[in-house]
């Protein structure tokens, strides 16, 4: 018995503590809480446990902070840490540094699973943004009508604007089959075909309580939406997927309707301000034309610019008939004093009648006074803008302006001196008459500046 | 007119002001678009004083068909 190697408890537990520390310094361990008790100093202790075991648990009041949610008994929980041994009492004792409930962790791997997959799509892209009608007639809502949020949302709606039109889609917003609820509420108010943009939330709670709007039913619904939706899921810090795919995203449901609904008082200031704008502009116009008005009368001729010319052609009308009455009358008395004086033929020659007519004509033309011969000036010179004008068309118009034109005898223009030789006969047009010309010598180059 | 949204009356409505003030138009194109303005104005607050306030809830009925109702809060503590 002498050979029997005993150890006292303390140096078996220190050769346990060594080996369970030694080997377990940290690790995951999955389990339920229960027990749960927290103390005075700070400190909890509660046992993990499943189906086989147990594993009592310390978490130390400064590892306590660091964990965002209130641990309870019945919680699902992964813990992280390191095993103890608790001499003083044969125990061993996990310490925990690290706990989250195994739901969220779940939670938040979907989430991030679906945001890429839907962002891969395309669903977030910006160009899929789709502006807010700036004044819209009716407004759909797809929330709880029990909750909270709708009863934010009208009130902000009715103190900007009390006379918007509002339909309600009822939903739960939380809990089994809200988020399918959310959807069908999505779709339904698209199917009125009278709303004009869509509001889809819910007021604050937990992720849990939000995850409707982090389910792909519901991003799908607001994809798929032909009416522009605004998402509005509890508050500033709570981030969904809705609120990605949505259209515009709102810290809270009272700002989404703070977003769709402008204040009818600065409607209306902006209406008066632009018919005053309005009215004062024409006011302006009249007055403008007024004045013009004024500082035209006296200067009919300005008012009427057709006038002048009528007064013109009545002048000018009345010039010829008096000439062809006057040439006639006079005529007539010509062609009774040949018959009188019983003249020969040389009397009815038409050379002496031309010669006679003239004659009488140009007294006429004495008679018929200066404004007149000036009223025919003036015609003459429409004529000739015109006839100018038309002259300036014709290619023969340049040779006016010192240009000549050189032929062959042929008719062919001669634009290169290589075209004849000396002693070719060429033909020179003028602006009046022509040159019959013999060429003495040419020259392929001259000293004229290049341009 | 009436079919007009009030939106794209008003922005007609800023257009035909600009066009106005800008003071280029005859007189007679200045007083046809005046009057078409008036019109938008007149449309507007007739659109603005009008509009009627009405909440309503929507629901399914047997068929599936969609009715509205007038929608009351469940707790009327705020009204």
């Amino acid at each position: 018995m002498a050979d029997r190697a005993v150890l006292t408890v303390s140096q078996l537990t220190e050769q346990l503590r060594g080996l369970v520390e030694e080997r377990f310094p940290a690790v995951w361990v999955e389990g339920e809480i229960s027990n749960f008790r927290l103390y005075g100093s700070g400190h909890a202790y509660f046992t993990l446990k499943d189906d086989g075991a147990q594993l009592r648990t310390v978490l130390f009041r400064n590892r306590m902070r660091r964990i965002r949610f209130e641990p309870g008994d019945g919680q699902h929980v992964l813990a992280f840490g390191s095993l103890e041994v608790y001499a003083t009492r044969g125990e061993y004792q996990f310490v925990v540094e690290l706990l989250e409930p195994r739901g969220l962790g779940a939670l938040q791997l979907a989430f991030e699973q679906l945001k890429a997959r839907l962002g891969a799509e395309g669903l977030f892209a910006e160009s899929r943004k789709r502006p807010l009608p700036r004044f819209p007639r009716r407004i759909g809502i797809v929330t709880s009508p029990s909750g909270a949020a709708v009863r934010d949302m009208l009130r902000v709606i009715g103190r900007r604007f009390a006379g918007l039109s509002i339909v309600i889609a009822p939903a739960r917003v939380q809990g089994e089959g809200a988020a399918r609820e959310i959807a069908a509420g999505i779709a339904d108010l698209n199917a009125l075909g009278d709303v004009d943009v869509l509001i889809v939330g819910r007021g604050g709670g937990s992720l849990e309580d939000l995850w409707a709007f982090n389910e792909e039913v519901v991003a799908r619904a607001i994809a798929g939406s032909k009416i522009p939706v605004i998402a509005a899921v509890g508050h500033e810090v709570d981030v969904t997927i809705a609120d990605f795919v949505a259209d515009v995203r709102a810290p809270t449901p009272s700002a989404a309707a703070e977003l769709v609904v402008r204040e009818k008082q600065a409607l209306i200031d902006g209406l008066l301000d632009l018919r005053g704008r309005l009215e004062g502009a024409m006011r302006r116009r009249l007055e403008h034309a007024r004045r013009e008005a004024t500082s035209l009368t006296g200067r009919r001729v300005l008012t009427d610019p057709a006038r002048p010319l009528r007064d013109l052609e009545r002048r000018v009308d009345d010039a010829v008939r008096r000439l062809r009455h006057a040439a006639t009358a006079t005529l007539r008395r010509a062609s009774h004093r040949v018959d009188v004086t019983g003249a020969g033929l040389r009397g009815q020659s038409p050379f002496a009648r031309l010669a006679g007519d003239r004659h009488r004509l140009e007294r006429v033309d004495a008679r018929l006074g200066g404004e007149i011969t000036r009223a025919l000036v003036r015609w003459q010179h429409r004529l000739a803008a015109v006839t100018g004008r038309l002259d300036s068309l014709s290619p023969l118009a340049v040779l006016g302006r010192g240009y000549s034109l050189t032929r062959t005898p042929a008719g062919d223009i001669v634009r290169d001196a290589a075209r004849v030789v000396p002693g070719d006969a060429v033909d020179v047009l003028l602006a009046r008459g022509r040159l019959e010309c013999r060429v003495e010598r040419t020259k392929e180059q001259d000293d004229r500046p290049q341009v | 007119m009436t079919d007009l949204k009030f939106e794209d009356c008003l922005s007609r409505l800023e257009q035909i002001v600009s066009q106005l003030e800008a003071g280029k138009l005859s007189l007679e194109e200045s007083l046809k678009v005046f009057e078409e303005g008036i019109g938008l104005a007149r449309h507007c607050a007739k659109y603005l004083a009008d509009a009627e306030r009405r909440i309503e809830l929507l629901a399914k009925d047997d068929t599936g068909a969609l009715t509205q109702k007038p929608f009351a809060f469940e707790s009327d503590e705020e009204a």
